[in-house]
């Protein structure tokens, strides 16, 4: 293990993220106050609350991780991609490192900014609603190990794709709606029982409802199967980056 | 002492199924200069990339310092610095953090000291808080070697580290090589230009579709090509050459109508002038003189024929 190389690696994506700290963190928070006026208020104003909670605040959990998925995508496909399309990931392709000093590097830092981006949006929220967490554990668990499965689906995004367009295709085509339909913004028990059968088949359904049960102790699916969900992300995730390591696939010719 | 690079029967077909490299074999010594020569796409790039992990061999097994290239790619891939041929760097790092970050890849604690040395020898150390896509596309490639040298490799490979530089800079470069080496660092760098390979290589391979055509001593190499043939025309057809002429290595072609004469150019004098002073001595008229010097082509052959 060459430590001084990840800590190279993450240091560096790190200060990509505190040299533009407008934007990285500037524009979550703008959206989720956005958010907060266009359903907290306006839909709100009509849901008043959903099996017990405040609409406003049932949605912060979903809100958040809305939020940490595209984040975590967005900021571990960049980090890789960018480097492959001006050509500078020759360096660390040369370099004495295995796959796991580089995909911790990268995808730690990735998820690390998600996370920290989440706990702004958490407080943001604060000015809007009470929000206290049931189990602050399990939700800072739920949390980081979202953030850094799906940081790793952007890493895989980012060495998978050969152009801009596709890095931004998929997490807009696939990973919004699928948190948009994964209950997000309402209870899978809202919908007529057909949709809900459809809504448990999407597997960020099982993130957002572990995440909302670490705030409000009530869940759409048991937590179990959250957690499984978690956990089956994040094997896929480490079990492909390993495979495209061990290949070379679409890095090394 | 051992090669500090070993490459035994090198290949690599691409997924496209280019065959870029074709059984490569050498030694490369510690501490040499060796110039790798050959035109566009004769597999250079596809070499180093090998040596260095860019690309993975499709035949054959090389090591670095001892270490196995796939087995034992760590320790292999740390005593090496590569200047890649095309120019990428990150637009908005400053020149002393991107070099920071070269480092600290490979695996080395920081020491700006050692940095600000590289820097120096390069003439870059003014420029050290500049954002690269503030610099020019020469400073750029010297930001480059700087990254390459920044973890203090004993072997760095420079892939046509002279392509669009100016003179002046080219002549900085080829000092900063020889100070290298004078450190005892092993370099290997390509290039197009014989003169560039002449000046600064121990010895040069020639490479061309993928093979090692020959790999030789600069000297004899360039003893080759320094040979150039004069033809002399003669106004009338001589039976046999006159003993005046003999000793300067003439030979008479069948129909006695030229002559021709093997000189080296980089000898003192050429002997052209006293040999046209003998022609006029013996009253031969001369109609036209033509020089032809040995190709490329010609001097592998020969070289390949003289089991060099
Ligand atoms: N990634 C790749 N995929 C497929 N073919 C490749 C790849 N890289 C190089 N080649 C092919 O391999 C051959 C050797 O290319 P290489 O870049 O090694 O040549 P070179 O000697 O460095 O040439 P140049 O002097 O132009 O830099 C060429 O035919 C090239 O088209
Ligand atoms: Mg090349």
């Amino acid at each position: 293990m060459n430590w001084q190389a990840l800590r190279t690696i993450f240091q560096h994506e790190m200060a990509r993220f505190w040299r533009t700290p407008w934007e990285s963190l500037a524009s979550p928070v703008v959206s989720t106050v956005l958010y907060f006026v266009v359903f907290g208020a306006a839909i709100g104003g009509r849901i008043q609350s959903v099996e017990g909670i405040s609409y406003g605040a049932f949605i912060v959990p979903g809100l958040i991780m809305l939020t940490v998925l595209q984040q975590s995508i967005a900021n571990a496909s960049f980090g890789i991609f960018v480097p492959k399309f001006a050509g500078t990931i020759y360096e660390i392709l040369a370099a004495p490192v295995s796959f796991i000093e580089v995909v911790l590097g990268y995808v730690g830092a990735a998820a690390l900014k998600s996370v920290i981006i989440a706990v702004v949006i958490y407080l943001t929220a604060l000015f809007f609603v009470d929000l206290p967490v049931a189990h602050p554990v399990w939700a800072l668990a739920f949390l980081i190990l979202t953030a850094f499965s799906f940081s790793l689906f952007g890493f895989l995004l980012g060495i998978w794709a050969k152009d801009w367009q596709q890095v931004q295709f998929i997490p807009l085509m696939v990973v919004t709606p699928l948190v948009f339909l994964g209950g997000a913004f309402y209870s899978a028990s809202m919908l007529p029982p057909f949709w809900e059968g459809v809504a448990r088949l999407n597997p960020v359904l099982y993130l957002v409802s572990g995440f909302r049960w670490s705030f409000f102790g009530q869940a759409d699916v048991p937590v179990a199967a959250s957690l499984l969900a978690v956990a089956a992300f994040l094997g896929l995730g480490v079990g492909a980056v390993w495979f495209i390591f061990r290949t070379g696939w679409r890095l090394r010719a | 002492m051992p090669p500090i690079i070993e490459v035994s029967d090198l290949s690599k077909t691409y997924a496209s199924g280019t065959a870029a490299l074709s059984g490569v074999t050498l030694d490369i010594r510690e501490g040499e200069i060796l110039a790798l020569l050959g035109p566009n796409g004769a597999g250079k790039t596809t070499f180093i990339s090998i040596l260095c992990g860019l690309v993975k061999p499709t035949g054959g097994a090389a090591r670095v310092g001892g270490h196995d290239i796939v087995r034992d790619y760590r320790a292999a891939r740390a005593l090496i610095g590569l200047v890649p041929q095309e120019i990428a760097v990150e637009p908005f790092e400053t020149v002393m953090n991107t070099l920071r970050f070269s480092r600290g890849l490979f695996g080395r604690k920081p020491d700006d000291a050692h940095l600000e040395k590289v820097l120096n020898s390069l003439t870059l150390w003014d420029k050290r808080d500049a954002r690269l896509n503030e610099l020019s596309g020469g400073m750029k490639r010297r930001v480059l070697i700087g990254k390459a040298l920044s973890h203090g490799p004993r072997v760095l490979f420079l892939d046509e580290p002279t392509a669009g530089v100016d003179v002046n800079l080219r002549r900085e470069m080829w000092a900063v090589v020889r100070d290298l080496r004078a450190e005892g660092v092993t370099i290997i760098l390509t290039t197009h230009y014989l003169e560039e390979a002449e000046e600064m290589a121990d010895r040069i391979g020639i490479i061309d579709k993928g093979r090692l055509l020959l790999l030789q001593d600069t000297a004899k190499l360039m003893h080759e090509f320094g040979r150039k043939r004069l033809i002399v025309e003669l106004a009338a057809p001589l039976a046999a050459l006159p003993a005046a002429l003999a000793g300067h290595g003439l030979t008479l072609s069948a129909d006695g109508t030229h002559v021709r004469y093997d000189y080296d150019t980089r000898a003192d004098r050429s002997g052209i002038a006293r040999l046209l002073a003998g022609f006029a001595e013996a009253g031969i008229g001369v109609r036209d003189l033509e020089t032809e010097q040995s190709s490329l082509e010609e001097v592998f052959l020969r070289l390949v024929e003289e089991g060099a």
